[in-house]
């Protein structure tokens, strides 16, 4: 196990007849799905199919109009108190879609934050650890840059260390692959299953992004017209049409052998 | 529209604004709260005090200095019908100290900072970046608006001491040097009509109540913008403008409690 990210308690989430409406568009109607204990779970789906949504309610981030979200089997987060949720968030990392590093600070500073904010670990041992995440996502020489300064992918690795500088046991990633060049993107994809074997965190990927998603996913949820088709992401492609038909492109289909 | 529309219009506007004013209330003890206890940010402070009191203090002594030179000039005419024209630097140091400098300077701070905080803010909520600092179980209003406000109440009294003395400097410019006024009258009808107990802690007073002013005004739209480009341009407009009356019509109500 790689020392750098060694873990931690994987969570096991639940979501349990989710509804959400924006203005006058149904997102949700009666969404429910499980995503498993330590396993990479993607969740795919056409755009404004609420994967984004999805992400941020189980971060508490919105909450649903109706529906529950727990946590091992237990506490909703919806209904969690102030303090509970900052110890749930203490074991989440999350990778924002645009990174969401601050901009005033430089990326060193970024990924020391929640060390300086949550540890009594001295300067020197914050150190540490940060150049270890840096190595471990494939960062070296950015200490002193400003978010603004780095590229696409640096800006998704960077994000990444700072998920993962405090060995969640969740992680969360919004289109981790969105914008990004093929070769940084296989990269991005390596990087998140060395984390997932490294760590064993459980991790959730929202992607429209079909190749990665079929090439790192253990789990599928596909969000359609307000519910959810959930399970193994082979069994899901050979069995369920709906997803076969999402997923693989004509050419592609016969060739895994799936059902049209 | 009809009378009974009418009403229900006013009775909503009206609810809104309560409401408004409630969450604004909820929102400005939320931060001083923040703003008084610790973590203590000495480094994050430092950062703000140069931002919104470094940054203004060209504006402000270059107003100071033209003001108090319109002062000097205007009073000058007007004191020389009554033949009392040694009197110029009482009016220019009494009007630029108890209402002019503090005044003045919150509408420049207003327009300079108090427009950048805002806009600030609400481009960190754009790009998600106050989202990040929740997932690290870091409050926002502790981390990025307690400093931001506190920098600018501390500065804000500062600031306006520094455009009163600009200003009597550019009130002694222009009825000593130029138009060749007693300096020793200029200086010492100053000294008998000011006093420090009326007029000097009145002035600093007002400083005070403008700085927490504006600086609620800019953190409150900052934090409630809507997320999107023209969400950001509406927090800075909306504080100038906000701030802006705001200051104007408390300077009245300090005026009259203050028993001048």
């Amino acid at each position: 196990m790689d020392a750098a990210l060694a873990v931690a308690r994987p969570i096991e989430i639940e979501a349990r007849g989710l509804c959400y409406t924006r203005g006058t568009r149904v997102i949700m109607e009666g969404l429910s799905c499980v995503f498993p204990r330590g396993r990479i779970s993607v969740l795919a789906g056409p755009s404004g199919s609420g994967k984004t949504t999805l992400l941020r309610m189980i971060a508490c981030l919105i909450q649903p109009d109706r529906g529950a979200i727990r946590i091992d089997g237990e506490a909703d987060v919806a209904q969690m108190g102030a303090a509970a949720l900052r110890a749930f968030r203490r074991r989440v990392g999350m990778l924002f879609q645009g990174g969401a590093l601050l901009d005033s600070m430089s990326v060193f500073d970024n990924v020391a934050l929640p060390l300086r904010e949550h540890s009594e670990l001295g300067e020197a041992q914050i150190r540490g650890e940060v150049h270890r995440v840096f190595e471990a996502v494939g960062l070296e020489a950015v200490d002193d840059l400003l978010p603004g300064q780095l590229s696409g992918g640096m800006v998704k690795r960077a994000g990444l260390a700072r998920a993962l500088i405090e060995k969640p046991d969740l992680l969360l990633c919004d289109e981790p692959f969105s914008g990004l060049d093929p070769p940084t993107v296989r990269r991005i994809e390596e990087l998140l299953q060395h984390v997932n074997e490294s760590v064993g965190a459980t991790m959730l990927i929202t992607s429209h992004h079909t190749q990665s998603t079929l090439r790192i996913a253990d789990h599928l949820v596909l969000l359609q017209d307000g519910a959810a088709i959930s399970g193994a992401t082979g069994e899901l492609l050979r069995e369920d049409p709906r997803v076969a038909e999402f997923f693989v492109e004509p050419p592609l289909r016969e060739r895994a052998n799936c059902a049209p | 529209m009809s009378p009974a529309a009418s009403l229900r219009a006013l009775g909503a506007g009206s609810l809104a604004v309560v409401r408004n004013l409630g969450r604004f209330t909820v929102f400005s003890l939320g931060l001083l709260v923040a703003g008084g206890r610790p973590p203590w940010r000495g480094r994050r402070l430092l950062r703000e005090i140069y931002d919104s009191g470094v940054l203004s203090l060209v504006i402000v002594c270059i107003s100071g200095v033209a003001v108090g030179a319109v002062l000097g000039l205007q009073g000058h005419n007007t004191l020389v019908r009554f033949g009392a024209e040694e009197n110029l630097g009482a009016v220019v140091g009494l009007a630029l100290i108890r209402e002019l400098g503090p005044v003045l300077t919150s509408l420049l701070v207003a327009g300079r900072a108090g427009s950048a905080m805002a806009a600030e803010i609400a481009s960190m909520k754009v790009t998600e970046q106050l989202d990040g600092l929740r997932m690290m179980s870091v409050d926002p209003l502790d981390f990025v608006g307690a400093p931001k406000a506190t920098a600018m109440i501390l500065s804000m009294p500062l600031l306006a001491t520094l455009f009163t003395l600009f200003g009597i400097f550019g009130g002694y410019l222009v009825g000593v040097v130029v138009l060749g006024g007693d300096a020793g009258s200029y200086l010492s009808t100053l000294q008998d009509a000011v006093r420090f107990s009326d007029d000097v802690a009145g002035g600093l007073i007002k400083g005070l109540v403008f700085g927490v002013l504006v600086a609620l005004i800019a953190a409150y739209r900052g934090f409630t913008a809507q997320p999107s480009s023209a969400g950001v341009s509406a927090a800075a407009t909306s504080t100038v403008v906000i701030a802006s009356v705001a200051t104007l019509v408390s300077d009245y109500f300090i005026t009259a409690l203050w028993g001048y």
